[in-house]
C-alpha cells in the first residue's frame, strides 16, 4: 500500500510528510520531520510524554494516527519559545528545577500551555488535576506545580 | 492496513460492509491506537468517522439531547447545557482517562470498546439513553444496555455503526449521578462503577428511578429491582437497605487485580447508595 501523503501546519509552519497507515502522530513528528522534541513514553496514552495541541485540543500524539492530522494544525515544545527567549512556563520550571532526567518535560511543559491558554488563573487543584494524564518519576509533581503556578501568576501580570 | 474517512455514514457503512477482512471504526483512538499497537487487533481496514457531520453534533430533539457518537469528553464538558440537565452523565464522560484522552475518547467509542468497566456506560443506562445505530438496512434504535453483550462482545454487526446517543427529556425534580470506586483520585479503571437517575414527587418522594452498575458483571447492568426498591420512598434508611441489597443481588463480578468478588459485590452497594442520594439531591434542588 502506498503511503499517504499529509499536509499540515506544526507551529504555524505547513508542513507536508509521507506515513503508513499504522504510523503515529508521534511518529510522523520524530522520525518523519524531525522534530524529537516531542517524546516517547509509554505509547499507550497513558504517561502524556508525547502531549501536544491538535487544532486547540491537548491530546497524547501517540494515540492519533498521522494520517489523522491532514489539514490540521499541530503545537509542539519545539513552538513554545520564541527564539532565544523562553516561553514563561520553560523558565519557571529551570527556576523552580521542575526536571530531572527531562523525559517528561515537554510534555508538561505543553500539557501546561493548553491548561494556562484555557485557564490563566488556575487553582492548584486545577493543576494538578490537568496534569494528572503526565507522568513524571523523577520530581514528586510539587516542583511542577509550583512552577506552573508561579508561570501563571507571572503571565497575569504581563 | 487501509486508512478510509469518509463524510457520510452512507459511504462508511459501504465500506464496512465491502471488507472483506477485519474491519475497525475508529472515533477517537484511545482505545483503537492502544489495541493496534499491541497487536491485539489486525484489522485490513480502519474506518474513521470523525468527518461524518451528525456524528461530531449535540442538538436538542424531542425535548431531550442528541449526542453524536463521535463527540469528545472535552466537548461534552464544554457544552452550554448538557452538564447542568444531566450532571451524573458529564461526569461519568469526563472521568474517562486524562486531558489527553478526554482531547480525542467519545461516548461512541467508550460504548463499543466492549468494557464491562466503561465509566460513560452505566450512566447513559441510568440516564434512560437510547442509541441510534444505522446499517445497510437502515436505522435502529436500541436501548443502550442492550449494546454490550460481555467483554468486546456487542449487538451491533460488522456494518452498523453507532450514530448518537438520545437523552430523554429529564422531566422537572430528576436528576442523574455517577460514582465509581478506583483506589486513587483520577486516571484508573474502575472497579465499580454506579448511575442513578430520580425523578420526585411533589412531596419529594421518588416517582420513577434508574440504576446502572458497571464493572460488576460481564457487561454493564441496569438493575430494575433496584431502582424499584427507592420508588415512593425520600430514600429513607429501610428503602436504601433494600436498594442496596437488590444492588448487591444482580452484582455478578469478576476476582481480579482491581478487586476481589466480595468487595466489589460489598463497594457497589456502597456506591449506589451515594449515586442514589447525590442524585436526589440534585432533584430536590431543582
Amino acid at each position: 500500500m502506498a503511503k499517504h501523503h499529509i499536509a499540515f501546519t506544526v507551529n504555524g509552519d505547513p508542513v507536508e510528510a509521507l506515513c503508513e497507515t499504522e504510523e503515529t502522530l508521534l511518529d510522523v513528528l520524530r522520525n518523519g520531520l524531525g522534530l524529537t522534541g516531542t517524546k516517547e513514553g509509554c505509547g499507550t496514552g497513558d504517561c502524556g510524554a508525547c502531549s501536544v495541541i491538535l487544532d486547540g485540543r491537548l491530546v497524547c500524539s501517540c494515540l492519533v494516527l498521522g494520517v489523522e492530522v491532514n489539514g490540521k494544525s499541530i503545537e509542539t515544545i519545539e513552538g513554545m519559545a520564541r527564539g532565544d527567549e523562553l516561553h514563561p512556563l520553560q523558565r519557571k520550571f529551570l527556576e523552580h528545577a521542575a526536571l530531572q532526567c527531562g523525559i517528561c518535560t515537554p510534555g508538561f511543559l505543553v500539557a501546561a500551555k493548553a491548561l494556562l491558554d484555557r485557564n490563566p488563573n488556575p487553582t492548584e487543584t486545577e493543576v494538578r488535576y490537568w496534569l494528572a494524564g503526565n507522568l513524571c518519576r523523577c520530581t514528586g509533581y510539587d516542583k511542577i506545580v509550583r512552577a506552573v503556578m508561579d508561570a501563571a501568576a507571572e503571565m497575569r501580570r504581563a | 492496513m487501509r486508512y478510509e474517512a469518509p463524510e457520510t455514514l452512507e459511504a462508511a457503512i459501504a465500506l464496512l460492509r465491502s471488507e472483506p477482512g477485519e474491519a475497525r471504526v475508529l472515533a477517537g483512538g484511545t482505545d483503537l491506537l492502544v489495541q493496534l499497537k499491541t497487536d491485539l487487533i489486525e484489522p485490513q481496514l480502519v474506518v474513521d468517522i470523525k468527518k461524518i457531520r451528525e456524528l461530531r453534533e449535540v442538538r436538542r430533539e424531542a425535548g431531550g439531547y442528541r449526542i453524536g457518537a463521535a463527540v469528545t469528553g472535552a466537548e461534552l464538558k464544554e457544552h452550554p447545557e448538557l452538564k447542568a440537565v444531566w450532571p451524573g452523565v458529564i461526569e461519568a464522560a469526563n472521568l474517562i482517562g486524562s486531558t489527553q484522552i478526554q482531547g480525542r475518547a467519545t461516548l461512541g467509542g467508550n460504548l463499543c470498546n466492549g468494557s464491562p468497566a466503561a465509566d460513560s456506560v452505566p450512566a447513559l443506562i441510568a440516564a434512560g439513553a437510547t442509541v441510534t445505530v444505522a446499517g445497510p438496512n437502515g436505522r435502529r434504535d436500541v436501548p443502550v444496555e442492550d449494546i454490550v453483550l460481555g467483554p468486546r462482545k456487542l449487538s451491533i454487526a460488522k456494518d452498523e455503526i453507532v450514530v448518537s446517543f438520545l437523552l430523554p427529556p429529564q422531566p422537572p425534580r430528576a436528576a442523574d449521578a455517577y460514582l465509581r470506586f478506583i483506589p486513587r483520585t483520577e486516571m484508573d479503571i474502575a472497579v465499580v462503577g454506579a448511575g442513578v437517575n430520580l425523578t420526585l414527587g411533589e412531596d419529594g418522594r421518588v416517582t420513577a428511578a434508574r440504576v446502572g452498575l458497571g464493572a460488576v458483571a460481564a457487561r454493564p447492568l441496569l438493575v430494575p429491582a433496584a431502582a424499584e426498591a427507592l420508588i415512593g420512598s425520600v430514600l429513607e434508611d429501610a428503602a436504601l437497605a433494600k436498594f442496596e441489597e437488590a444492588v448487591r443481588a444482580a452484582c455478578q463480578p469478576i476476582d481480579d487485580k482491581r478487586g476481589t468478588r466480595e468487595f466489589r459485590i460489598k463497594v457497589a452497594g456502597v456506591m449506589a447508595r451515594r449515586a442514589a442520594l447525590r442524585a436526589y439531591e440534585r432533584a430536590r434542588s431543582r
